[in-house]
């Protein structure tokens, strides 16, 4: 056994899991609020990374970078949802895939006119240069960090989600959307604050996503469809399901890869088909939600 | 379908859809070239449409949103070029034939599990299992599929075996093969729709829990269309390895999944023919606008574009366009064509004999239905408690009790919707706990629902008919080509349910036309048209008018000469008036039971309705 090898692994592991976890934590409270599934949330992923790209370039700091990715986000989510969202929320679950599903296409494909097809390039940060001992083996500084950013960011979603007003109605709201309606509570701007903030997530999770791997495009596609495995294992609407989905995936994803490469992919369904077999609703979700 | 070719419109309207189709894939390759179209354009636009068709019936029919039909349309055609390139065989027709096998079985497996969930799990786990398809072939499977690389080499298609044997070299040659396929497809597509299968699909995709509560089981009929969707994914995957010689990974790609949904809602879900026509829009938009020099690479932007805005604003796409045109020019001349009677109306004038007081004779005869002990618990709320009940052949008998008694809950355990904690129903003997609504509809206790639950976009004569079928199909059987107007045994029943709860002259007309007191009288011959021995009625009275109530009492006085009745209501007056004896709920429990002079008189019943002053609160609905 190459004890090295394994420790580096499970790193990659835990950092790949945190941004899955950042992901996929956007498009669960945006699912259990508004009831909404967001396939559109990978292209607001890769236009996080692009924000961030362009602002790197322009001001040559990481940390304006992780702002921007965040603020051009929070402000797309915002106008997404008042000028289209909002039409969907008393439509067929079916049409607001459908329509975010198009969006998506928009988004991606605006990108791709503007910056081409070619992988942009987001440098590591001057502060996460290097690499760290860690005893076993020397690890990448920035995915330390990136660990560290992450949870800072989650820290500050569940404060959000469980200590202030707003996030006491996204949750009550997940437990039974009727009864918030009747109870008279303003769910409007709920709802827009609620999709701004998940947008937001995935747009932040862009940026820091940037210096790991290739900024294209593209790069929503697969995070987009990990997030939904994430979000089925560890049960939709769900803070700690997707919490503790997002790590196991990114475990399941790095361990396998040291293994045997080709089924990495492979493993993360066939554990997803495993969880909604045994337990169809999901890790933490609750029986009966739909 | 020997029996007389129509009975209206005749052969030529009947078969319209097939004529036009006909015409315009023989057209199709004369038609593109002046608009700067290729004939490569015309077989990938056919190619497309086949795979439509299935996602069609899929999607467009039974309301599944499936993001993962790139698995079955990749491992179809890896399975036919792999089959020709080894080569296994030379014979196209047995390479498709084994594509479209594997494709099938895979949609029987990854059907199985996404189907576990509906809804928007549903659209993520196809997703994610179309993902993983793709994994599977690119690494572990790339012995056999090439992985990245793909099957090169792809002979051009051979029919026939031994002397019989035509070769298709040309481009020319190709098209018509997938002319005639995709012909055949579209035909076999329409008779499905039309069957009795197509009917239940449709029920599903408007009401999923009504087409269960009337005894159809949904698993297994949405589990059917996946797979048959899963094989014309796999034909058609088949024949794009063939026509361009050459089996692509990307086949595979999420993007291909995208794209069917993409085309099939701009051309039009719910019309066969919209995912060929969406097609037709997306690849001819990429074709030309890739040559116009600065926009070129915009084409997938404005699809997306329009995509969104048909969404918004015209979810049936061009293809629903058309017909809301066609609709529009022919005026309300005629309201489709499954709706006018389809045998001579038996009767018009409904029995209206008012039952002479057979009350006597009611509460003495056999037991029916009983229920022992039944107990309902949710996470510390009692909801039910150990309820026991008994009703004889013949008897009417209402459940009452002031609101949270627990009566909704209970009637949903007779009805089989909710699962008991402990205790048992029995229906004539047999054990009725835990098996279903479908199954206690099958045995025939059918349930109409307090709140309205018809088949929304359906005529009054179609909601009827899914009913109906339940009872003559059983919970699940295959029976996807013959026409479900053409089944006589059918067509009488039907008549007879709209006769009984007096909706025959409105027979063509769509559901959500209907006034709020027809659609009620619909709820009740939806369950009627099952043929129960016993009916159970959750709140028929609720938001009626007095007339409506009148009218609604004598309904049920006439329905209730040959079968049981359990009913909950909050109108006294109409329970005073039907009921042979008076179930009182409480708090969960049962305080009395007897006649309703008994009950009238019973201080219990007087201390609980005393106690809350909601007895006679105006019923929801």
């Amino acid at each position: 056994m190459n004890w090295p090898l394994l420790f580096a692994q499970v790193f990659n592991g835990l950092t790949l899991g945190a941004l899955l976890v950042l992901v996929a934590m956007g498009l669960t409270i945006i699912f259990g609020a508004l009831g909404v599934v967001n396939f559109a949330h990978g292209s607001f992923y890769a236009l996080g990374a692009y924000a961030g790209v362009v602002a790197y370039k322009y001001s040559g700091s990481f940390l304006l970078a992780m702002v921007s990715g965040a603020v051009v986000l929070l402000v797309v989510g915002v106008i997404i949802e008042r000028g289209l969202i909002r039409l969907y929320y008393n439509r067929p679950k079916e049409d607001q895939i459908l329509v975010t599903f198009g969006v998506a296409i928009v988004v991606v494909e605006a990108i791709r006119a503007h910056f081409g097809g070619l992988a942009q390039h987001l440098p590591v940060p001057s502060w996460g240069e290097g690499a760290v001992n860690l005893g076993l083996t020397y690890y990448p500084t920035y995915r330390i960090e990136v660990l560290g950013i992450v949870a800072c960011a989650l820290v500050a979603l569940y404060l959000v989600l469980f200590r202030t007003k707003i996030g006491l109605i996204v949750r009550a709201g997940i437990e039974d959307p009727l009864i918030v309606n009747i109870l008279g509570i303003n769910v409007t701007r709920t709802f827009l604050t609620v999709f701004g903030l998940g947008t937001m997530a995935a747009g932040f999770a862009g940026v820091i996503n940037g210096p790991i791997v290739t900024v294209t495009p593209d790069m929503g596609a697969d995070v987009l469809v990990q997030s939904f495995v994430v979000i089925v294992i560890g049960g939709v609407g769900s803070f700690w399901g997707a919490l503790v989905g997002g790590l196991i995936a990114g475990e399941i994803l790095s361990l396998t890869a040291m293994v045997q490469p080709a089924y990495s992919q492979v493993m993360l369904f066939a554990a997803m088909a495993v969880v909604l077999i045994l337990r169809p609703q999901g890790l933490f979700g609750v029986q009966g939600r739909q | 379908m020997s029996e007389g070719a129509t009975r209206r419109g005749g052969p030529f309207r009947e078969r319209l859809p097939e004529i036009v189709v006909g015409l315009a894939v023989i057209a199709l390759p004369f038609a593109l070239p002046p608009i700067g179209g290729t004939l490569d354009l015309a077989q990938r636009i056919l190619d497309w449409g086949l795979f439509g068709l299935g996602f069609d019936i899929l999607f467009g029919f039974t309301g599944l949103l499936a993001f993962g039909q790139a698995a079955f349309f990749g491992a179809g055609g890896f399975t036919a070029a792999y089959l020709l390139t080894a080569p296994y065989t030379e014979n196209a027709v047995l390479a498709l034939a084994a594509g479209t096998v594997v494709g099938a079985v895979l949609g029987l497996i990854i059907g199985l599990l996404s189907l576990r969930r509906s809804g928007i799990y549903f659209a993520m786990l196809t997703l994610a299992f179309g993902e993983m398809a793709y994994f599977l072939e690119i690494s572990p499977l790339a012995k056999w599929t090439g992985g990245e690389n793909g099957i090169a080499g792809v002979p051009t298609p051979t029919l026939g075996f031994g002397l019989f044997t035509l070769n298709l070299e040309t481009p020319d040659d190709v098209y018509w093969l997938l002319a005639v396929l995709f012909f055949l497809g579209f035909w076999l597509a329409r008779r499905i729709i039309r069957s009795p299968l197509g009917l239940v699909l449709r029920a599903i995709r408007d009401n999923e829990t009504r087409a269960s509560a009337v005894g159809h089981d949904v698993q297994k009929y949405k589990l059917t269309a996946f797979v048959i969707a899963a094989a014309y994914a796999g034909l058609a995957g088949g024949l794009l390895g063939l026509l361009q010689g050459y089996m692509p990974p990307d086949a595979f790609y999420l993007d291909t999944s995208g794209q069917l949904v993409v085309q099939t809602v701009i051309g039009g879900a719910g019309t066969l023919v919209g995912p060929a026509i969406g097609a037709a829009v997306w690849l001819y938009l990429y074709t030309a606008l890739q040559q116009v020099a600065d926009i070129g690479s915009l084409w997938k932007m404005f699809l997306g574009a329009i995509f969104v805005v048909l969404v918004t604003v015209l979810r049936g796409g061009i293809g629903g366009g058309f017909v809301l045109l066609w609709r529009r020019v022919r005026g309300a001349r005629k309201e489709g064509s499954l709706d006018a009677p389809m045998t001579a109306p038996v009767g018009q004038a409904p029995a209206t004999t008012m039952p002479v007081d057979r009350r006597r004779a009611r509460r003495d005869g056999p037991v029916v239905l009983s229920a022992t002990e039944l107990t309902k618990r949710y996470s510390g709320l009692l909801a039910v408690d150990r309820v026991s009940f008994e009703l004889m052949d013949g008897e009417i008998r209402a459940v009452i009790g002031p609101n949270g008694a627990g009566k909704s809950t209970f009637f949903n355990m007779l009805a089989g919707v909710v699962p008991p904690t402990s205790g048992d129903v029995h229906f004539k003997g047999d054990r009725l706990t835990g098996l279903g609504v479908a199954v206690v509809c099958q045995r025939g206790l059918a349930k109409s629902f307090q709140i309205n639950q018809l088949f929304g976009t359906l005529s009054v004569r179609e909601n009827v008919l899914i009913a109906a079928l339940a009872r003559h199909l059983g919970k699940f059987r295959l029976s996807l080509l013959r026409n479900v107007l053409r089944i006589s045994d059918l067509a009488r029943l039907v008549d007879e349910t709209l006769a009984a709860v007096q909706l025959s002259d409105r027979a063509g007309t769509p559901v959500s036309n209907l006034a709020y007191g027809e659609k009620r009288r619909l709820e009740i011959g939806l369950a009627l048209a099952t043929r129960p021995q016993v009916l159970l009625l959750d709140e028929p009275m609720a938001g009626m008018s007095p007339n409506e109530r009148t009218d609604t009492v004598r309904l049920l006085k006439r329905i209730a000469e040959g079968i049981s009745i359990v009913i909950v209501e909050h109108d006294m007056d109409v329970i005073f008036e039907l009921a042979d004896r008076i179930t009182v709920l409480y708090n969960g429990g049962k305080i009395a039971e007897g006649t309703p002079e008994q009950i009238q008189a019973d201080p219990h019943v007087r201390a609980a309705y005393l106690g809350s002053p909601v007895a006679h609160e105006p019923a929801r609905g």
